[in-house]
């Protein structure tokens, strides 16, 4: 399990999982579910894209995720899930389209989809990494304006705080940490591990910076238990992300309705 | 004619068959798209065709209908994303993604035992992009049934629906009670979005169901309306998407045809900028 071949798994699961551990609980906060469902199906269509026209896949990732991030910040004020649900659709067909122009192979389509274990390669780990980086810094300074509107749009707005570019920026972040997973965990997976762990990570914690430390935590022990499942199955990677999320989170359920039938006797 | 629609289409039976199933599919889904758009279910509709996905992966490796297995997984998934999110409305976003989180997991390993257990192969394709030139016209009966019982269903609920959507103290005081009404309409959203995942595709069907809905509303005023534009505009996006993918077989030369969702998603982006230009030009000129 901790071959040499597999030293890139680890790191690039980690990687990921912090960064959507951290960005997820503003997905929770800010009630941008859909949307940060949406923007690794961006991504997909990128990866496509980059496979048709032989570029780098970790630039066509970035580029189209956050495109579509921008598109659903700039449409989406008004009518909200309606313009992400066709933003979502569109990049999804265009996936489908540019795969069957490059005439892919049903593994490599599966692995956009569904993850790879191995789906990261040794040079890539380097730019995960700066990508990284650069999403904690920004994640750093941003912490407390999110906070803020994220509890109250108005307040924010009324305090100076640029709602609708703090809004894109966000979203950008998303984008960001989407075009990291989706090679990993699959653009079909990547959402469950935004929101799954974080969302568990809020149920059981009262602060916010409690809760984010919890939603790392949580999400890298769902990535790691999944790297380590998948590599002991040969099952996809895609499936133990999704089943850990949604047990974490139906557990965290179960404790907090127990902890609040045990204190009102 | 000869230089809009390619030899054989009129003539070849499984076109036939996609358009008719095509008319039907999309007759349904804009109808259901309607109420859809107006109680702001977008996202809960998404998720149920990912749900459907997961059904069609599992029927896919069992070797069943694919159909039976949208529908038994989109009613099972309507169900749970009720029960998970109906105590605390504010959450609802997320017990639905933890739902279908869940669900393209499970879409993950059934794609994946099927490719293991079998020499068959593009089963990931036919089960998330759909391909309505493959489905057996021995379906066509099921389908109609469905969409016939579907629509139904939909008449019957649809004025205690939206009035509790639109007021919801107004319709407590109706003695309509909403819980029923939201599991009524996830049954009925459940039934919409297996048949489209026939045609476009599970994770495609949320065109079909919001892309004509939302471009009528922009431009008709009344529900009723409305409906009637969103089911033309529905049914025209997928015939004249299965007339683009049939063509595109004969406009490159190696002959490699355009997947028929990704045309139907093409026609409905069309109906959806254009209805937002006419409604912008209308309100520019009034």
């Amino acid at each position: 399990m901790f071959a040499p071949f597999m030293a890139n798994a680890w790191l690039a699961g980690t990687l990921v999982a912090m960064v959507s551990g951290a960005v997820g609980l503003f997905v929770v906060l800010r009630h941008r579910a859909f949307a940060a469902h949406a923007i690794p199906n961006g991504a997909f269509a990128g990866a496509a894209g980059a496979t048709l026209v032989g570029a780098s896949s970790l630039l066509g990732l970035v580029v189209f995720a956050v495109a579509s991030a921008l598109g659903v910040a700039a449409l989406g004020r008004r009518r909200n899930d309606v313009v992400t649900a066709l933003a979502l659709v569109t990049m999804l067909a265009l996936g489908a389209a540019l795969l069957a122009a490059s005439g892919a192979y049903e593994p490599t389509i599966d692995a956009l989809l569904f993850g790879e274990l191995l789906g990261v390669a040794r040079g890539e780990v380097v730019a995960l990494a700066l990508l990284v980086v650069g999403a904690g810094v920004a994640l750093a300074l941003l912490f407390r304006p999110l906070l803020y509107s994220s509890l109250s749009e108005e307040v924010a707005a009324a305090r100076g705080v640029a709602v609708r570019a703090l809004d894109a920026t966000f979203l950008v972040l998303v984008a960001v940490s989407a075009a990291l997973a989706v090679p990993v965990v699959g653009a079909l997976l990547t959402f469950a591990l935004t929101v799954g762990p974080p969302a568990a990570a809020r149920m059981l914690t009262r602060g916010p910076a409690r809760a984010l430390a919890l939603a790392v935590v949580l999400s890298l022990a769902c990535v790691w238990a999944a790297i380590a499942s998948a590599f002991w199955s040969g099952w996809p990677i895609g499936f133990f992300v999704g089943a850990y999320a949604a047990a974490e989170y139906v557990a965290a359920r179960a404790a907090t309705s127990w902890g609040e039938s045990r204190a009102r006797p | 004619m000869r230089w809009l629609v390619e030899p054989g289409f009129f003539t070849n039976p499984v076109v036939g068959t996609a358009l008719v199933l095509g008319a039907v599919v999309a007759v349904v889904s804009a109808a259901v798209g309607v109420v859809v758009v107006v109680r702001g279910q977008s996202f809960a509709g998404h998720a149920l065709t990912d749900v459907a996905m997961a059904g069609g992966a599992g029927a896919s490796l069992l070797g069943a209908s694919p159909l039976l297995g949208f529908l038994l997984a989109g009613v099972v998934g309507g169900g749970s994303i009720e029960a998970a999110g109906a105590e605390r409305v504010r959450d609802r976003d997320v017990a639905t993604g933890v739902v279908l989180g869940a669900a393209a997991g499970l879409t993950a390993l059934f794609l994946y035992f099927v490719s293991s257990s079998t020499s068959a192969t593009g089963s990931t394709q036919s089960v998330l992009f759909g391909s309505v030139f493959t489905v057996s016209p021995s379906v066509v009966p099921l389908g109609v049934a469905v969409a016939a019982a579907t629509l139904v269903a939909l008449l019957v609920v649809r004025r205690p629906l939206l009035l509790s959507s639109l007021s919801p103290e107004l319709a407590a005081a109706r003695g309509v009670r909403p819980r029923a009404m939201g599991l009524v309409f996830v049954l009925v959203l459940a039934a919409s979005v297996a048949l489209s995942a026939l045609v476009i595709g599970a994770i495609l069907s949320t065109a079909l169901l919001v892309g004509p809905a939302s471009a009528a509303l922009r431009v008709s005023r009344g529900l009723v309306g409305a409906t009637l534009g969103a089911i033309a505009a529905g049914v025209a996006a997928v015939e004249l998407g299965i007339l683009a993918s049939y063509d595109s077989f004969y406009w490159s030369a190696a002959h490699r045809s355009v997947p028929v969702s990704a045309c139907v998603v093409a026609v409905v982006l069309v109906e959806v900028a254009t209805s937002a230009a006419w409604a912008r030009w209308g309100r520019g000129r009034g």
